[in-house]
């Protein structure tokens, strides 16, 4: 008896322990999903004067949203805009990562405590706070920049997007340099010896043994980095009380926010959320379609 | 301790011959260190100031006005800014807690055993690591709209519980340090599943969920849009949003400026704090999920 109830709740067990996640998932990420996909097909219809209660129904409106999405200019604009935005901040952010990372294992560096948790610590601070400091900085009034940069203006009009680019690159190298740096770690010491007796060079050890073997932890700080660039929203919404040039569909999702809660267009916005998690998608997976084969040695 | 020790020696021998590269690595190490410190110098020296202060001394020379900021900044709005933070301890504590847990136990499970509709399970949360969040606020806030839920502490915590990344993790981690052996003498012990899991996987998970929840603890703190988009009432609001407000106000009163930086500088000690002393912890490799401790 006692035997047959053990084996009977290994059998019911797995389901019982996964429900909480499956039901939370479901209720935050499936419904959410599915909820989008619906509204980006309808719309409101209003009849008459759109006075007094049902004359204003909800009605099917097929793929109208998208087209007005795909047509605007402003969110075009936006794309266009985060697309220069990070060919900046992934490159530049994961190439300084890479750089610190194997500095730092390098082992001939003095300090490499002090720089290690001093390049990290901007993880630690979260990104609008990142935001609210450097907008101060950029401020001509308040920053220590001054006499050094002139009249340059951080918050121009044709400086603005390096300007966010930076709080992103500042923001993220720590975390990435971790995680190349973990990887760089885990590599047998070993493994250079032989190479340092056929006299390589430092350089030579890096671009040939350290390098490609840390390439899979290099692509998915890439995949993450493309996916959170994409969506940039808090640095450019930070930084706006202290710019005005910078509009409120600046990014694509502050496009995307603006139009769900400042125009009341939910059917709008919603389409333009499916059309942005597409083009998501579609890039970061073709990223590793593109890196991945190399990355993993056909493991994948 | 053996790559430590490994390191010594290795530094030992080499240090003649490679030392003028060594010179510039470490002048590149501290260039990227003082870079990212500069914003947090600012902030130490500009929370020393009155707004006054702040506009017409010179940056780079503190000066004595730390303490009125810190007593104003308490009082505004009787002690909101403190409201703000033990809410932001709230959500992002009390939501990285959860979420440790859940996804101990969803990866636990994943990981050690064998049932039905597993990998159909397991697929569709990988994928939802890599679903925009773009996705999901804008609906998230109008179901929890119909059911009321809006505007409550609720609101926040409640979608920052499931993380699929952290059950990914969760479960690399108990396939590689919870044995199959050690499950099994427990179920021959006559231990029932739910005992397993607390009394032994759950311990030996520990050090990969404590990865977890400081993952987790960061993502809830640096989430700005969902309290933003889920809260009106500024008594629930985190610190993020709460300063972001707060500076919207600025444009027009400056007074409020040397208030905002004061509040910035106080917001990210507690998080430095606990990452100075959870550092080892942060050993992550992403691409295996692996957790070097």
């Amino acid at each position: 008896m006692a035997q047959s109830a053990r084996a009977g709740g290994r059998r019911t067990a797995p389901y019982a322990f996964l429900a909480p996640a499956i039901v939370l998932f479901v209720i935050f990420c499936v419904v959410p999903i599915g909820y989008s996909a619906y509204l980006s097909l309808r719309k409101v219809q209003v009849k008459g004067l759109g006075l007094g209660l049902g004359s204003r129904t909800e009605v099917f409106a097929g793929l109208d949203n998208y087209r007005t999405a795909l047509s605007d200019d402003e969110l075009l604009s936006g794309v266009v805009r985060i697309l220069g935005y990070g060919l900046i901040v992934v490159p530049v952010m994961l190439g300084l990562a890479l750089l610190f990372a194997l500095l730092l294992d390098s082992a001939q560096v003095r300090l490499s405590r002090f720089s290690r948790i001093a390049i990290f610590l901007p993880y630690a601070v979260p990104t609008v706070i990142a935001s609210l400091l450097w907008g101060f900085l950029y401020l001509p009034t308040l920053s220590p920049f001054q006499g050094i940069l002139g009249d340059f203006d951080p918050f121009a009009p044709s400086t603005v997007l390096y300007s966010i680019a930076n709080v992103a690159i500042w923001g993220g190298t720590g975390f990435n340099m971790m995680v190349m740096y973990t990887a760089l770690r885990a590599i047998p010491r070993e493994m250079y010896e032989a190479a340092r007796i056929d006299g390589c060079s430092e350089l030579g050890i890096a671009l040939r043994i350290k390098i490609p073997l840390i390439i899979p932890s290099v692509v998915m700080t890439g995949v993450f980095a493309i996916i959170s660039t994409l969506q940039v929203v808090s640095e450019p919404m930070a930084l706006r009380p202290l710019s005005n040039t910078i509009s409120s569909s600046w990014s694509p999702l502050m496009k995307v926010y603006t139009d769900a809660f400042a125009r009341n267009d939910l059917y709008g916005a919603a389409a333009s959320s499916v059309v942005l998690a597409a083009a998501t998608l579609i890039l970061s997976f073709g990223f590793l379609r593109v890196v991945g084969p190399r990355a993993f040695g056909g493991e994948s | 301790m053996t790559t430590l020790t490994l390191d010594a020696v290795r530094t030992h021998k080499a240090t003649p011959r490679r030392r003028p590269i060594g010179g510039m690595s470490t002048a590149i190490l501290l260039l990227g260190a003082f870079y990212m410190l500069l914003p947090v110098l600012w902030v130490v020296i500009a929370s020393t100031k009155n707004t006054g202060e702040l506009f017409n001394t010179s940056t780079l020379v503190p000066s004595g006005s730390l303490w009125s900021n810190l007593t104003r900044l308490s009082s505004y709005r009787d002690g909101l800014y403190w409201k703000w933070m033990a809410n932001t301890a709230l959500y992002a504590g009390g939501g990285a807690l959860l979420s440790a847990m859940l996804s101990g136990l969803s990866g636990y499970t994943l990981a050690k055993f064998q049932f039905r509709g597993k990998n159909l399970i397991f697929n569709a949360m990988l994928a939802g690591v890599l679903m925009p969040q773009i996705m999901l606020a804008i609906p998230q806030y109008l179901l929890l709209s119909k059911v009321g839920l809006t505007g409550t502490y609720w609101s926040v915590l409640l979608p920052s519980i499931i993380s699929p990344y952290g059950i990914y993790l969760a479960r690399i981690y108990a396939a590689a340090a919870v044995s199959d052996s050690v499950i099994e003498a427990a179920r021959i012990d006559g231990a029932s599943e739910l005992q397993i899991v607390r009394r032994v996987a759950m311990p030996m998970m520990a050090p990969g969920l404590v990865t977890v929840f400081l993952f987790q603890f960061v993502a809830i703190w640096n989430n700005f849009l969902l309290p933003f988009i889920m809260l009106g009432d500024d008594q629930k609001y985190p610190v993020t949003v709460g300063l972001y407000t707060m500076l919207l106000q600025g444009a027009n009163q400056p007074a409020q400026y040397s208030l905002v930086i004061t509040g910035s500088l106080l917001s990210v000690f507690p998080l430095i704090a606990l990452f100075l002393s959870l550092q080892r912890y942060w050993r992550v490799d992403l691409s295996s999920g692996a957790v070097k401790g």
